[in-house]
């Protein structure tokens, strides 16, 4: 069984819902991204978003996009990320691990490379936001001959033709972006998420996760009802642009036990 | 062979496509849509080729520069003078029948990226003739070296964005509009500038600038008695140059020549000729094309003396002509560019953008091997009243 879906049906057991958080390779330095991997998990992380820095990244809001301009600032590859997942994995054999960026340096690495690389080092899954279905073909099929699990985006914008769509094509769990917009917007509707979810749930059987804009224990625990898990993204990747190399392990870890409280009352 | 592009899916061979984020892709849907609804609908076509002609002043005319092809003593010049529609630049073709769609699918807000300002000026002039309210994101950098474009746009009613993320050009627009229509997808209506983007923006950029190249083959047998031996346009995204080319595409006794910037050479690495340079396919801002980007696939930054040629892609359909040799592409550096930019002004009495400069400079560099006979048409693709500061800085001079 794969980690992501053994993480997910323990949950399923525990009745309890599935924290996600998000920080960006090699930010705020790559000697960091490892202890600050084992950091979220100590306080309370079920499943991993690592995310690819990239130099256009156009779903990003202006936290993650300097995010990324340091990490590659510091010589951030994909080829390194994967790296720092294999060394991530020496001390961590079940936190399920999934990269989260853009296609295109996975394209120049050649996706059968990238696919067998990711098995190798114990990468459980990979959503790239700018390859909908409609263009993912080769590129799932590497990632299944792997085992390797492809995480598809839902919008609100999303139709129920598309949801069906998505429904045969996704493996792990799906990301519902919880609203219009960059990650780290402000607008976040409750009740929109309250309507779309049912309706997803109608084709979705895999465990439904919702990202972009949740930004404190409040808003962790109100969209933790309602869903199977919560991505924190921004509000993290802010915890570590106002903290120091000395107390960022420590900063982020005290956000994520307050999510994880947070998320454990729904 | 018949040639038929884009597939249904919006492919040009492997060129294209539709590489958007979730949110995006249901609108991407919808605009394609729209546009195959009203492309063929005689009221749209009519109103269409009604806005052409009496806002734009199209036809645009076909000149001979005789002076200057004698000068060079070899094949005979002749522009396509895109320069002289209203605004200033082929761009507004484009504006217009997206405003027109626009206007159709009832949206009220329209958004632009804008590298040089030309497809921004002519993105706030529509939105001033239809009504709407209007948002031009543009590069720190552009707004700098194009300033006179900047105020127009205000003059016009349009909001300027400064983007300060990346290298503050063109593409770095491009993101930045791509995030305000993700946020505002449902009011807001994408006038995308060139011909890219996630389908059906290649196509409909295309259709919309095809009047240069539909004009230029009835043009050109009135003037002449015949076609010319080569087109030839300038390719940054490659709008100008694909609606000059597509009609003659079935022609097979026309070279089509793209004109890509070369910046400091290419072998400088400074420049933004993916074609030119046999960069690697890639994929940004909705499509997949030959892409100037490193070993990690990270998008490198570009460098031209013109801003509309600043940008690290270009076009699917170009990328497809290329690969099925049909067109050919070459670069011209900077110091070209300027030098056709001071012979035209000198000996035609007209002052080219800078880039439609680079499509004029290559047609100068090969016109001197050819007979006297023979017939280039460049498209001269807007005019350089916007880059004198540019020019004038390079020469040292304060205005």
């Amino acid at each position: 069984m794969s980690r992501i879906r053994a993480t997910f049906e323990k949950l399923k057991l525990d009745k309890r819902k599935a924290l996600i958080p998000f920080i960006t390779a090699g930010d705020p330095s790559p000697q960091l991204t490892v202890p600050l991997l084992h950091g979220l998990v100590e306080a309370g992380a079920d499943v991993l978003e690592l995310g690819v820095p990239f130099s256009d990244p156009m779903a990003d809001g202006p936290t993650i996009q300097r995010a990324s301009e340091r990490a590659l600032k510091q010589g951030m590859t994909l080829r390194g990320v994967l790296d720092m997942v294999a060394e991530f994995r020496k001390q961590d054999a079940t936190t399920p691990v999934v990269l989260m960026g853009y296609g295109n340096p996975i394209e120049a690495m050649g996706w059968e490379v990238f696919a067998k690389r990711c098995k190798e080092v114990g990468v459980d899954g990979v959503l790239t936001v700018d390859f909908p279905p409609e263009e993912s073909h080769d590129a799932f099929e590497h990632l299944q001959r792997h085992g390797i699990d492809p995480i598809f985006l839902l919008a609100p914008t999303t139709d129920d033709v598309r949801v069906q769509r998505v429904a045969k094509l996704a493996r792990g769990y799906v990301y519902y972006v919880s609203l219009k917009g960059v990650t780290g917007a402000g607008n976040l509707d409750l009740s929109a998420i309250e309507q779309k979810i049912p309706q997803l749930r109608k084709h979705i059987k895999l465990p439904i996760g919702v990202g972009f804009g949740i930004r404190d224990a409040v808003t962790a625990l109100a969209v933790a009802k309602l869903c199977d898990g919560v991505v924190v993204g921004s509000r993290i990747v802010q915890e570590i642009e106002n903290s120091t190399e000395q107390n960022v392990v420590a900063n982020v870890g005290k956000l994520v036990k307050e999510l994880r409280q947070a998320v454990d009352q729904a | 062979m018949t040639y038929n592009y884009p597939d249904s899916t919006g492919h040009f061979g492997q060129f294209g496509g539709i590489y958007m984020a979730e949110t995006l892709i249901p609108a991407v849907e919808e605009l394609r849509t729209q546009y195959l609804r009203f492309r063929d609908d005689p009221e749209f076509k009519a109103e269409f080729a009604y806005e052409l002609k009496h806002y734009v002043g199209r036809p645009s005319p076909i000149y001979h520069a005789k002076r200057l092809s004698d000068d060079l003593g070899g094949a005979q010049i002749y522009l396509k003078r895109e320069d002289l529609n209203h605004t200033g630049a082929h761009k507004i073709n484009n504006a217009i029948g997206q405003a027109l769609l626009a206007k159709r699918m009832g949206k009220k807000r329209v958004i632009a990226e804008t590298g040089a300002g030309m497809h921004g000026v002519a993105t706030a002039t529509v939105a001033a003739r239809f009504g709407m309210e209007c948002i031009v994101y543009m590069g720190a950098e552009d707004i700098q070296r194009q300033a006179p474009n900047v105020f127009r746009m205000k003059l016009l009613g349009a909001t300027v964005v400064p983007v300060e993320s990346g290298s503050r050009t063109l593409k770095d627009a491009c993101n930045e509009a791509i995030r305000d229509w993700v946020t505002n997808v449902e009011s807001t209506f994408y006038i995308f500038g060139t011909a890219a983007g996630p389908h059906p923006y290649p196509m409909m950029v295309r259709d919309f600038q095809c009047v240069i190249g539909n004009e230029a083959k009835v043009q050109m047998p009135e003037m002449i008695g015949r076609q010319p031996d080569a087109v030839i346009a300038c390719v940054g995204g490659g709008s100008n140059a694909i609606g000059l080319f597509y009609p003659y595409i079935e022609e097979k006794s026309v070279q089509l020549i793209g004109v890509e910037a070369g910046g400091h050479g290419i072998a400088s690495g400074q420049h933004a000729a993916p074609l030119t340079a046999n960069a690697k396919v890639g994929v940004l801002h909705g499509n997949k094309v030959y892409l100037m980007q490193d070993e990690n696939g990270q998008i490198i930054e570009t460098h031209s003396i013109s801003a509309g040629l600043d940008y690290p892609g270009v076009g699917p359909e170009h990328c497809l002509l290329k690969d099925q040799g049909r067109a050919q592409y070459v670069a011209i550096n900077d110091d070209e560019a300027l030098a056709a930019f001071d012979a035209l002004c000198r000996f035609e009495g007209i002052i080219p953008a800078l880039e439609s400069s680079h499509a004029l400079a290559h047609a100068m560099k090969i016109a001197p091997a050819m007979g006297r006979d023979k017939v280039l048409l460049v498209n001269l693709s807007g005019r350089g009243d916007k880059d004198i500061n540019t020019v004038a800085r390079l020469k040292g001079i304060t205005l």
